[in-house]
């Protein structure tokens, strides 16, 4: 197993951006995504592109760990491109490919959709590149506050969150007891036909199961020892403050949205 | 006032069901060190649970610090009997150890900059505060039952039951949290009830309670208890490998003055027989 296991795609760091508190990165990346779809003019596109950049480069992650969180979109840019290539009939005929007429319109749009879809991947997977998983949660319970007016269970939904993320290691390496278990009374995982192998995780899936109930009770119980009694009259250990790197972060993305507004035709 | 009181107490899981604990009474001081014995089935863990709220009994009271355990008392009651379960990992709650010890100080409305303090001294009582940021799945068994204590002692409790809790270490793990135990036991002032199957860990109590078919079917020192080895071994409880061997040498014609407890004590006697004769 191994010791430094890191769940998510979380990059230890200790840049700018992994230091801003998740609340006004969740807070800041909810309205990037709005204003994504604002924008309309060359100037516009290029104030934000150079915003998302500008994060990932101030964000130190290495380029390859950000391109693994492109990856399962880069189908869908490159889909849309070509989509709108081929079916948009605008504008001028640029030129024509294998009998089929481009336009000059299907080109543009192309391209600015498919810049939209890599602006928002890339920024939306900069949070869970540089944000643990726990401090989203506290992050999540914390913006989600004022739900708990209208009785939504913000602290349960947030103490689930903490629990599942704890547990995931540990059921993790009970898994892989279980199959190292079953493969050595014969239970084959790796070859023959996809319905077998389907078949082979049923014993991997019920040990799996009832021991996770069992753990389960047993959390419980242990909770309610420790006089866990739900999130009223808690107090918390794990804070979040707002800081000066927080309101400089605002103030640069109010600048951004003031910008975007100037140069949108 | 100060002590756990059993008046009483009968207790079943279900109307139908058999009788766990029958007519249960006894008394645990607030500095003591008492192990609860007896062989599976025999009620003890239902004993554990009795004692801080998690279970209530049918029949008779229950009394910490003078206070009856019932619905509306046991959040103040948990406060001051802590306990630690059997397995490291499904009482591990938080995501790190500092988390996890915070926990019960957080159910509990603890300040955080007590908090910050307390994490800190009782990390240190179990010799684990160079653990602090460590995720629960890279710490061995003993070292997540040690974090476990150090939660438990966190919320400053006068009670701390331990419920089997080296049934699933290793012997080096085992033998950590026994010596973090008398540790604790010695510097801090307060009553541990140990329940378990452990003979070594019996040793070092200041009472035993020997528990059969929800009843208390003895009670006194480790070593009046060991020396009846005949009755144990009729409810199936066996003794310490050091008393059977003193057992042993008494039917070779050795006998012993008292019954050792531990490997010294043994040398200790057979020491002084020899030099007697």
């Amino acid at each position: 197993m191994n010791s430094s296991m890191v769940i998510g795609q979380y990059v230890p760091g200790d840049s700018v951006v992994h230091r801003i508190d998740p609340r006004a990165k969740i807070a800041v990346i909810f309205f990037f995504v709005i204003i994504v779809f604002f924008a309309n003019s060359v100037m516009s596109y290029g104030l934000l592109t150079l915003f998302a950049v500008a994060s990932a480069a101030s964000s130190k992650v290495p380029l390859p760990f950000i391109m693994k969180g492109l990856k399962p979109v880069w189908f869908l840019i490159i889909f849309t491109f070509l989509l709108h290539l081929f079916v948009t009939r605008q504008g001028e005929v640029l030129f024509s490919l294998f009998g089929w007429d481009i336009y000059e319109e299907g080109v543009i749009q192309g391209a600015v959709l498919s810049l939209r879809f890599f602006l928002l991947i890339l920024v939306t997977s900069l949070l869970t590149l540089t944000t643990t998983p726990i401090e989203i949660t506290d992050a999540i319970e914390e913006l989600l506050g004022p739900l708990k007016k209208v009785r939504f269970p913000v602290h349960e939904l947030a103490l689930m969150m903490s629990i599942s993320l704890r547990f995931i290691p540990t059921l993790m390496q009970e898994t892989e007891k279980i199959s190292k278990a079953q493969a050595s009374r014969g239970v084959d995982f790796r070859t023959g036909s996809f319905k077998d192998r389907i078949q082979a995780i049923v014993p991997l899936l019920v040990p799996l199961f009832v021991s996770a109930f069992k753990r389960a009770e047993e959390l419980a119980m242990a909770m309610e020892a420790r006089g866990y009694q739900g999130g009223e009259g808690r107090t918390k250990l794990r804070e979040l403050k707002l800081g000066k790197r927080d309101f400089i972060l605002f103030a640069v993305f109010l600048l951004l949205v003031v910008g975007l507004f100037v140069t949108r035709n | 006032m100060s002590h756990i009181e059993f008046r009483n107490v009968s207790f079943r899981y279900q109307e139908d069901s058999p009788w766990v604990l029958k007519n249960v009474s006894f008394t645990i001081g607030s500095d003591e060190w008492v192990a609860i014995i007896g062989h599976n089935g025999s009620g003890k863990s239902t004993i554990a649970k009795l004692m801080n709220g998690l279970l209530f009994p049918q029949e008779g009271e229950i009394l910490v610090d003078g206070e009856t355990v019932k619905p509306d008392t046991i959040w103040n009651i948990r406060k001051r009997v802590g306990m630690v379960f059997q397995n490291p990992d499904n009482q591990f709650v938080g995501t790190t150890v500092k988390d996890d010890v915070a926990f019960g100080m957080e159910n509990h409305g603890v300040p955080r900059e007590v908090m910050i303090e307390r994490i800190q001294t009782s990390l240190e009582a179990v010799k684990m505060q160079d653990y602090e940021k460590h995720e629960p799945h890279r710490l061995s068994g003993g070292q997540k039952q040690r974090v476990a204590i150090a939660s438990v002692l966190a919320v400053s409790p006068q009670y701390i039951i331990l419920d089997e809790a080296t049934a699933m270490l290793d012997p080096k793990g085992r033998k950590q949290i026994m010596r973090t135990i008398r540790d604790v036991q010695e510097e801090q002032n307060l009553a541990l009830i140990t329940i378990t199957h452990d003979l070594q860990e019996v040793t070092e109590a200041n009472r035993v309670l020997v528990m059969n078919e929800g009843e208390v079917w003895m009670e006194g020192g480790p070593r009046d208890i060991f020396s009846k080895k005949d009755q144990l071994k009729e409810i199936g409880l066996d003794t310490p490998f050091v008393s059977q061997l003193a057992e042993q040498l008494g039917h070779a014609g050795i006998k012993l003055s008292r019954e050792p407890l531990h490997h010294e004590e043994l040398l200790e006697e057979l020491w002084t027989f020899r030099s007697n004769m």
